[in-house]
């Protein structure tokens, strides 16, 4: 399957990215970069983790206007797997592929650390290679990743089992104490209502190896080289 | 022609004062009548005013700085680059360099330690290396000093605040805390880059008529004079100085990175060099001078960000984000293509010229033409007077039959690890992004921290050491403990030492007893070095760390970088399973002189710094290292600040499972407090499978290493029989709460 990795001004994890899918995947990927139109055939894109534009505007509200987005927003209109990790995951709220926003950590401090996730719904073509109630364990990084949406939004996403991923504690518990920046109900990774658009705060690209401390983001990419060759199978 | 006044701008005229308030003596005044046969204009003399500073001459430390060594058969690139340069195998090397940022970190912290950030990764990306790990070591007042948690905060922030947005990870580091920083605390940075070895950029100017280009950021009246002001000690109204203290934009250094990378890519560069302190002047001049040539520059095409600047304030801005380069002829358009694509400036300022002068013009008036050699070789040099400080012998007078043994030695080791110095620097490193560029195998909390080399089986570690107290009691030993100490912290998680780069942070060089410290601290860095054959790469010189005339303790901080061969077998600090048996590698000898526990307990900063046998030190590191290449330990963690029980619980407390128990037997005759906190250092705590533990003693027999098995890994409790035992839960309470609880 094809990949593209989108490289904004400010950009800090596409090479990452990029480097996880190939050395650890063997998978093809290609860098895009912002200024460019989107050509070519791909079966998913990423928008990467950093400080897009410096972040000096509200997170991911400069980047929504670079070029590419035209091109990946049609890409997603037509049913395209999108993934937007941290600055990634702000830029598609921003774009308006995702509802709600995220905000200034509770804390108000930048938060680095691993965390546990637990998987809320498998039925995604991000999550298809995990188990409901399953746990993940993937590092966090990040000054705004507070997730926010009014109540009808989130009754929605709720209703519509659009809530991907939440922060719990090592028992699996999505507890306060486990929520590294106040998103509401622990909410670390949302996806739309057609479920080809997926956006998380944890960087999957940081947990591809024994060396890291966990390969538990190997499953987050693994779940889409799975749906593509469902898709595939099903098409022929 | 030298006739300023048809440019338009003002021109105080150059008296006594003037002179004076740029820092120049009246000798050096009179040597630069000399060198020009002139008065200088008012920007020559600004121009001079920056390069003899102490900050960019090193005029005080250059006699002393010749005695490190600096060879070695991996190293590249030694001092006097922007970064040195070692060679890691695979066709690769690493460029690495600390720096320190203590002034304007004080004045202003956030911006500060930011722009510290940004200009040693500009000394890093200069080289062509990309920037893949930083480090910091930080000195703040006491805890309980009223400004120490704004000033913590506010480093913190902007370390982070600019690393993490550069996409660079912090992965390691020291936060110390000591009433001798409060009016002057230390911001020192290190990066370390990963470049092709065949790659290497250095900062030269040649090649009659080849462009200089400059490239970044737009320059600014911000930071005018910073490399003076890094040359002077503090009084009260320095705060005020905030002027001085640059701002810094890490998303146009994000771009300009990507952009220099990419640049580098291609055949245009012939040198090139960050534009830091003392801004385009010394970029310029030290550019021509290591080429051999001379330089010109017109003024007037500088990109500015404000209007009415004179050629003084162009030459002498330190805005940040800028790099000068010099292409070679034919290449602008090139170079220009790649700004462009990076939304930054790149614009032809001048040319390099064969006539070795350092010539500016300004709306088409010279107003400045100098030999460059003035500049830099012929910049004065002073052998300053020495003496050892009068009340060093008293200070190391220290009578440990006056020291009383605490009753409740398990009350004290609860003391010292909930003490900010040794407690869980969490709330610092976990503002930090240390995971971008997915390389971190160690992150902050360990000995040292570990990154792996993609594409290799290779990983590098990497650690920076100071300990001032131990250099206040005697700078020779201090010198040899901090690179000794730094080397065991990379033993530990099983890499070999590849190189030193330093930064050493003192008083002001024109107090002979400051002078002392600093010849004694070289002196002892340099037998360490030689003893365990670790070259000094790189490094920086900070002077005037003092305030009111009260210096700071002697503060050299060692940046030190190590390679694993086979990064599979890298090695964390902390106990893994219960069963394992506990050794220690070295012996503890009563020693209490300088240490944390005399400091925190008794209230004491006397005696002598432990002694250390570089040979013993040398058997021990190759103990531990042969052991992780055999694959024979589970864990090793060096003993230092606290001593054997601090770094015992530690390695129950500081990884990032549940906290395991341990049970330690002691038998050694000697006081219980200095068992438990004496800091003897070649020492090392390890621990293994009891069926490994003939391999480790066959080879530390063979090493001639003292090894003592002293216990077993598992349980709750923390005991040390028969001193104390505790629940290790509350240990790892009070550990984990120590620094937050102190900040509220």
């Amino acid at each position: 399957m094809r990949w593209g990795v989108i490289t904004f001004p400010g950009s800090c994890d596409e090479q990452d990215v990029y480097d996880s899918l190939k050395r650890e995947m063997g998978q093809k990927v290609k860098l895009l970069w912002h200024k460019d139109e989107l050509t070519g055939h791909f079966d998913c894109l990423i928008l990467p983790g950093g400080f897009s534009y410096g972040d000096y505007l509200r997170c991911g509200a400069m980047a929504r206007f670079s070029p590419i987005m035209r091109g990946v927003v049609k890409f997603a209109q037509n049913g395209g797997l999108v993934l937007g990790i941290c600055n990634g995951f702000q830029i598609l709220c921003e774009s308006g592929l995702l509802p709600g926003a995220l905000v200034r950590n509770a804390g108000l401090q930048f938060v680095c650390r691993q965390v546990f996730l637990r998987v809320e719904e498998s039925d995604t073509p991000f999550t298809r290679e995990t188990k409901k109630g399953q746990l993940l364990k993937l590092p966090v990084k990040h000054g705004e990743g507070c997730y926010y949406a009014d109540p009808s939004t989130l009754e929605h996403l709720h209703k519509n089992r659009q809530i991907i991923l939440r922060y719990a504690d090592a028992k699996g518990k999505p507890s306060p104490a486990a929520n590294p920046n106040g998103s509401l109900d622990n909410i670390a990774g949302i996806c739309n209502e057609t479920r080809n658009v997926f956006g998380m705060m944890p960087h999957p690209e940081d947990a591809c190896s024994q060396f890291l401390g966990s390969e538990d983001g190997l499953k987050i990419f693994s779940s889409i080289v799975a749906s593509r060759n469902d898709r595939e199978t099903r098409h022929a | 022609m030298r006739d300023e006044k048809t440019t338009q701008f003002a021109q105080p005229t150059l008296t006594t004062a003037l002179v004076a308030s740029h820092g120049l003596t009246p000798e050096e005044y009179q040597k630069i009548l000399k060198i020009l046969g002139r008065e200088p204009t008012y920007t020559e003399l600004g121009v001079f005013s920056v390069m003899w500073s102490e900050h960019c001459s090193y005029k005080s430390s250059r006699h002393y700085l010749k005695l490190l060594p600096t060879e070695g058969p991996r190293v590249l690139q030694g001092p006097g680059e922007n970064a040195g340069v070692v060679d890691i195998g695979d066709g690769l090397a690493v460029a690495f360099k600390m720096e320190s940022h203590n002034h304007p970190s004080f004045i202003e912290p956030y911006q500060g330690a930011a722009t510290g950030v940004g200009g040693i990764l500009r000394d890093i990306f200069t080289m062509g290396a990309r920037p893949i790990a930083s480090l910091n070591s930080l000195r703040f007042g006491s805890i309980d000093h009223p400004r120490t948690p704004y000033l913590l905060s506010g480093v913190v922030a902007g370390i982070g605040g600019y690393g993490n947005c550069v996409g660079v990870p912090t992965v390691g580091g020291e936060v110390y805390f000591d009433e001798c920083y409060n009016g002057n605390i230390l911001v020192n940075a290190f990066t370390l880059g990963i470049m092709k070895k065949k790659r290497i950029f250095t900062g030269i100017a040649k090649g009659v008529g080849n462009p200089v280009i400059y490239v970044g950021s737009k320059t600014g009246r911000d930071g005018i004079h910073g490399a003076t002001m890094a040359s002077e000690s503090f009084s009260e109204e320095k705060e005020q100085r905030r002027p001085t203290v640059q701002v810094g934009d890490p998303f146009t250094e994000k771009l300009l990175l990507e952009a220099c990378l990419e640049l580098m890519e291609k055949d245009c560069i012939v040198g090139i060099q960050d534009m830091g302190a003392a801004g385009l002047t010394s970029s310029s001049s030290e550019m021509a001078g290591r080429g051999g040539s001379g330089i010109e520059l017109d003024l007037s095409r500088v990109p500015l960000r404000e209007s009415g600047m004179t050629p003084y304030e162009i030459l002498l801005s330190e805005s940040q984000e800028r790099m000068l380069l010099v292409a070679r002829k034919g290449t602008e358009d090139e170079v220009k293509r790649i700004f462009d694509k990076w939304d930054l400036d790149a614009v032809v300022i001048g040319q390099v010229t064969e006539d070795r002068q350092f010539r500016a013009h300004f709306n088409g008036a010279e107003v400045v033409r100098v030999p460059i050699t003035a500049l830099t070789k012929e910049a004065p040099v002073y052998q300053r007077p020495a003496a050892r400080p009068s009340n060093i012998d008293e200070l190391q007078q220290l009578d440990l039959s006056a020291v009383q043994e605490p009753e409740d030695l398990a009350a004290t080791l609860k003391l010292l690890l909930g003490s900010p110095n040794i407690a869980l620097k969490e709330w610092v490193y976990r503002q930090y992004d240390h995971f971008v560029r997915s390389n971190t195998v160690i992150a902050p909390g360990a000995d040292a921290a570990v990154i792996r080399v993609k594409g290799t089986q290779k990983g590098l570690a990497l650690t920076v050491d100071g300990n001032s107290r131990y250099c206040f009691l005697d700078p020779y030993v201090g010198g040899v403990l901090t690179v000794a100490e730094a080397a065991r912290n990379l033993a530990c998680v099983g890499a070999r030492p590849l190189g030193i780069t330093d930064c050493l942070n003192f008083g002001s060089p024109e107090n002979p007893e400051v002078m002392w410290q600093f010849a004694e601290v070289i002196r002892g860095m340099r037998d360490a070095c030689m003893a365990l054959k670790v070259p000094v790469v790189s490094g920086n010189v900070s002077f005037y760390n003092e305030t009111d005339s009260k210096p700071i303790y002697p503060t050299p901080t060692v940046g030190m970088v190590g390679l694993l061969a086979k990064l599979k077998r890298v090695v964390t600090p902390w106990f893994k399973f219960p069963g394992d048996i506990v050794v220690l590698l070295g012996r503890t000898r009563e020693e209490l002189g300088g240490s944390e526990y005399l400091k925190l307990i008794h209230g004491l900063v006397k005696g002598t710094p432990p002694w250390i046998d570089l040979k013993l030190e040398e058997a021990v590191q190759n103990c531990c290292l042969e052991a992780i290449d055999r694959g024979i330990l589970r864990s090793a963690h060096d003993i230092s600040d606290g001593g054997l029980a601090v770094s015992l619980a530690e390695c129950c407390i500081g990884g990032p499972d549940r906290p395991l128990g341990v049970r330690i037997e002691t038998h050694e005759m000697i006081r219980g407090d200095a068992l438990l906190f004496s800091e003897s250092p070649s020492r090392i705590v390890v621990s293994l499978e009891e069926k490994n533990l003939a391999r480790l003693q066959e080879l530390a027999a063979e090493l001639r290493v003292p090894m003592h098995v002293i216990g077993t890994v598992g349980g709750a409790r923390f005991v040390i029989q028969p001193l104390l035992q505790l629940p290790v839960e509350e240990l790892r309470s009070i550990w984990a709460h120590g620094l937050t609880a102190r900040l509220k």
